[in-house]
């Protein structure tokens, strides 16, 4: 069983990858629409990036609101 | 001078053949060869339907009844990088509506949903094998699109959704009767009244896609099933295929007067004028 650190860490480090944004400039508690400079559609890219990696389902209404990593790692933590 | 006559029939002929074979629309292309017909979507951002697009998949609808008799197999897929198809042009709706009498813009829908639902049936019951080879977003009619085929091939970041009902709508271009004559019931109401989306390992265990494979592999996936195919008796699968593949005929009617009937409720127009108008940075988001 991940911890909830190990799996925030494990999304920005995706999300970083993914997006080709440097690691570092990525934290926790970030606005990751802001950071990321994404729109809905990649947003969608993120969530399944985020299921496949994690093996989770993660309903899209679970996840409106959330626009920071911290939270999302949450959302996710719930599930695994 | 009779076999002039003769050869300008023939290089006619031979142009018309061309014509049906190899067609670049503005929104969509289609060609075929060694008896493959692909059909290739290409409309920013990501092949919303709208007028535009079923005048062509009509074009596209009358060249395969031509094709398909030296074809046994299609493909659609999309060449757009976000997806298959993100569904309905909401915009072009919403805005179409605007100024027109209700009754009008009632009839407009109908008419609408009516042409789509003959290009679906075509491609449904068409007498090869066809496959939808997605990615990303594949979504309402998008969603609807590759259910009319027989196959779905998905790249591991396709996600499937019916986001209708955040509108007050119904799927319209046949995508409930056609989810339910393939998975059941149940599939049909989690999708629809939840309005989540799933992605393609998801759709894989229920059933909907048949194969999943890697990052922009899907065409090639659905390329190699083609030419499998391929190998066997054309009639023969055609057979299997009108018996293991009803168009469920009364269904889809029912749900073109469903749609019609909750379109003219005010709810939808401001459903679709919130959508519209939303700088939500989720607005696919159900």
């Amino acid at each position: 069983m991940k911890t909830a650190e190990q799996t925030l860490d494990e999304i920005l480090s995706l999300a970083a990858a993914h997006f080709k944004v440097p690691r570092e400039k990525l934290r926790p508690d970030d606005d990751f629409f802001k950071t990321l400079g994404i729109d809905s559609l990649q947003t969608l890219d993120l969530l399944t990036k985020l299921e496949n990696h994690f093996r989770v389902e993660l309903p899209d209404y679970e996840l409106q609101g959330v626009s920071d990593f911290r939270t999302l790692a949450g959302k996710i933590q719930a599930r695994l | 001078m009779l076999e002039n006559v003769g050869d300008a029939r023939v290089s006619e002929a031979k142009s018309e053949i061309q014509f049906a074979s190899k067609c670049a629309g503005s929104v969509l292309s289609w060609s075929i060869a060694d008896g493959v017909i692909e059909l290739a979507l290409h409309r920013e951002p990501c092949n919303e339907l709208g007028s535009v697009s079923l005048d062509e998949l009509e074009k596209f609808a009358a060249a395969l009844e031509r094709m398909q008799a030296e074809a046994h197999a299609l493909i659609i897929y999309s060449e757009m990088k976000p997806g298959f198809c993100a569904g309905a042009d909401l915009r072009e709706l919403y805005q179409r509506s605007q100024g027109m009498e209700k009754a009008e813009a009632a009839k407009g829908v109908r008419d609408f949903l009516e042409q789509i639902h003959r290009v679906l049936n075509q491609i449904d019951a068409a007498p090869l094998t066809t496959i939808a080879a997605v990615h990303g977003v594949t979504f309402g009619g998008g969603f609807e699109l590759a259910l009319a085929c027989d196959l779905i091939i998905a790249d591991k970041m396709a996600r499937f959704c019916f986001p209708e009902l955040r509108l007050g709508l119904i799927p319209g271009f046949g995508g409930i009767p056609r989810l339910k004559r393939d998975l059941g019931n149940a599939v049909v109401r989690d999708l629809l009244l939840t309005g989540r989306s799933i992605n393609a390992t998801k759709a894989q265990q229920i059933g909907l896609v048949s194969q999943v494979v890697g990052e922009g592999e899907a065409l090639r996936a659905a390329r190699a099933t083609a030419v499998q195919v391929g190998k066997f008796d054309r009639a023969t699968a055609a057979a299997a295929k009108k018996f293991i593949k009803p168009i469920p005929q009364d269904e889809l009617r029912r749900e073109i007067d469903i749609f019609c009937e909750l379109f003219g409720r005010p709810a939808v127009q401001a459903g679709l004028r919130r959508f519209v108008e939303s700088t939500d940075a989720q607005p696919y988001l159900p």
